[in-house]
């Protein structure tokens, strides 16, 4: 009876794997690993990484510059509606991605909610670089805000007194405390959030289009070249994938860091030999 | 010199916390049960928690005054906390966890604090006394007006905890600083400390020498928190002029105060003696009963025989050869067992 329920568990493990990994292995071994490295070579190929990388780089700085107050300001105080608010940051994570697109469109389009006092100052957000950079930020910070809560929150709360009567101003008890003993996780949400950014496709494409050389994300140009080029889309395909799995690992060495790196002086460890 | 004043008023879940003090160059303890305010009178005059109203003043500077409108954030009032736990950072090594709010003389801090060979360590690495010293040379790194400790040896075993408390006793006096040290543990208290102040549900109910806590105790919790036996019976008075005080278990006490109905009876434990047979003697109370605990404190040892503690020498504890769940009597005077009004 315990055999043949190992047996159940261990096929269901062998189906569920075969699943994830024969996409991944066939993006590599449709065509040889030189033809591969070859098309990453071509025009669209470059523009669309270098589009990729530019919005992703700027997104993930708004991410962390805004982000990071947002999180230890939700991480560590407590007042009315401060769950509702956690819940309204997780909300783009369960929300379809062309519905955010959607959203950004009607809020910041030329016939949007802000669109009319945006183009009063000469600004035309849709189908614009800008509107990229939107389309990630939107989506993909909750990935890292969610985790950086819980870094901040977990902070023992003694810790950032001492520094306050060690003489240390509030900022400086963020950067010099708060902030280091915070990091393991911040880096790792980061890493997510840099990952989910450099992969979006449904929102960019409703409210920034998929301009060449100006919106067309990797994503994008993987749709794009499908029906044209499929070896080229192979290609790029297949490095998201290699950036992706180095994020996802960085991911995994973060955390476990983290782990050691708590072992902070603890009272239980103090008090279990009194 | 500096002086620490307080007065002020501040609602916590259950109670009022209210706080008079004048605190001199000395070192005052503030003790009482857990949950009865100490923690929070610490962080209200380090300026991590607002009292409601009051002022809390120091030598040159008015911190907290209400009528006012003068709160000074924790990081402007020149004050060193010693964190329950320590709260070091982890992230930090002793050396530079004691530099994080210092000016200068770190180094001197180190070395007198015979911390100087643990200054490249983490906390993490440390032993519990070891981080008592470097979170006491963290807070006096700043060169504080007022040196703040809570619960500065709860963390510690029984064992280091002794020998912490002499040593911690030394730097408080060579500081010389208004010191306020929280404890819920009296003998921490008289070991450390000039003057105890005994908080109970936010109010001080009792502020005095060790001496005079225990000798004169205002109130039956502070009687216990002293060291005294505490029991409680219904007395009646006697024809012979004594009261006996009969105990809920049936035993009867004699006392030589008078008094009638509830009472507390305090007992202090050097005034009962321990014997293997019941003695004839002078004393009025003879109770039998098996050895719970023997506790040796320096030279003497704490015998618990039932409800009763009694203290007497190790020597007479080995002449004895008192032994745990051993059968003995324990004997006090009439004059020994005093009355107080029952809690």
């Amino acid at each position: 009876m315990r055999r043949s329920f190992e047996i159940v568990l261990v096929l269901a493990a062998a189906v569920a794997f075969a699943f994830l990994l024969l996409p991944l292995a066939a993006l590599f071994l449709r065509i040889p690993p030189a033809e591969l490295a070859a098309q990453l070579g071509s025009e669209q190929a470059r523009e669309a990484l270098l589009v990729s990388l530019k919005t992703s780089l700027i997104a993930h700085v708004v991410i962390l510059g805004i982000g990071t107050p947002v999180a230890y300001l939700l991480g560590t105080r407590a007042f009315r509606g401060r769950s509702l608010l956690v819940a309204l940051v997780e909300l783009p994570l369960v929300l379809p991605p062309a519905v955010a697109g959607l959203g950004l469109l009607a809020a910041f389009g030329r016939r949007g909610l802000l669109g009319d006092s945006l183009e009063a100052f000469g600004i035309g957000l849709p189908f614009s670089q800008a509107a990229v950079v939107l389309a990630i930020v939107f989506v993909a910070s909750p990935f890292y805000v969610r985790q950086a809560i819980v870094a901040f929150a977990s902070l023992d709360r003694a810790l950032l007194d001492a520094a306050r009567t060690l003489g240390a101003s509030p900022f400086r008890t963020f950067g010099r405390v708060a902030l280091p003993l915070a990091a393991p996780g911040l880096a790792a949400g980061s890493s997510l959030a840099f990952a989910r950014g450099l992969g979006e496709f449904g929102a960019t494409i409703i409210f920034a289009g998929s301009f060449p050389g100006v919106t067309r994300t990797a994503p994008l140009a993987i749709y794009a070249e499908l029906d044209r080029n499929f070896d080229a889309a192979l290609a790029i395909g297949a490095l998201l994938v290699v950036i992706s799995a180095t994020l996802l690992l960085a991911v995994r060495l973060l955390t476990s860091w983290a782990f050691f790196a708590s072992t902070s002086p603890s009272p239980s460890v103090a008090s279990s030999s009194s | 010199m500096g002086f620490l004043r307080l007065d002020f008023s501040l609602a916590l879940r259950s109670f009022e916390l209210e706080l008079e003090l004048e605190v001199g160059a000395e070192t005052l303890a503030l003790a009482g049960p857990s949950g009865a305010g100490k923690s929070t009178a610490l962080r209200a005059v380090a300026g991590l928690v607002e009292p409601d109203r009051g002022r809390i003043e120091t030598g040159g500077e008015t911190w907290f005054d209400s009528e006012h409108g003068i709160a000074l954030p924790p990081e402007r009032r020149s004050v060193g906390l010693v964190f329950q736990d320590y709260a070091l950072f982890p992230h930090l090594t002793v050396q530079r966890n004691v530099a994080f709010g210092a000016g200068g003389g770190v180094q001197a801090l180190l070395d007198q604090l015979g911390i100087a060979e643990l200054a490249g360590l983490r906390p993490a690495e440390l032993s519990g006394g070891e981080r008592q010293r470097v979170a006491l040379a963290r807070a006096l790194a700043r060169e504080p007006d007022i040196l703040l400790l809570d619960e500065p040896l709860a963390a510690l075993d029984a064992q280091t905890r002794a020998r912490v408390r002499s040593e911690l006793r030394g730097h408080l006096r060579k500081a010389g600083l208004p010191t306020i040290v929280v404890t819920h543990d009296f003998a921490d208290a008289a070991a450390l400390a000039d003057r105890i102040g005994v908080l109970v549900n936010g109010k001080l109910v009792q502020m005095g020498t060790a001496v005079e806590l225990i000798a004169a105790p205002a109130t039956p919790f502070v009687a216990e928190l002293a060291g005294s036996n505490l029991l409680s019976g219904t007395a009646a008075l006697r024809p012979d002029g004594l009261t006996e005080v009969v105990l809920p278990g049936g035993a009867r006490v004699v006392s030589a105060d008078r008094g009638e109905g509830e009472v507390g009876i305090i007992v202090y434990p050097w005034e009962i003696a321990v014997a293997r047979e019941q003695p004839v003697d002078s004393m009025q109370n003879h109770i039998r009963g098996e050895i719970a605990s023997l506790v040796p404190v320096g030279n003497r040892v704490r015998v618990k025989v039932g409800e009763l503690t009694a203290e007497i020498t190790a020597a007479s504890a080995e002449r004895l050869g008192l032994q745990l769940g051993e059968s003995v009597v324990v004997s006090f005077k009439a004059t020994g067992a005093h009355l107080t009004p029952s809690a």
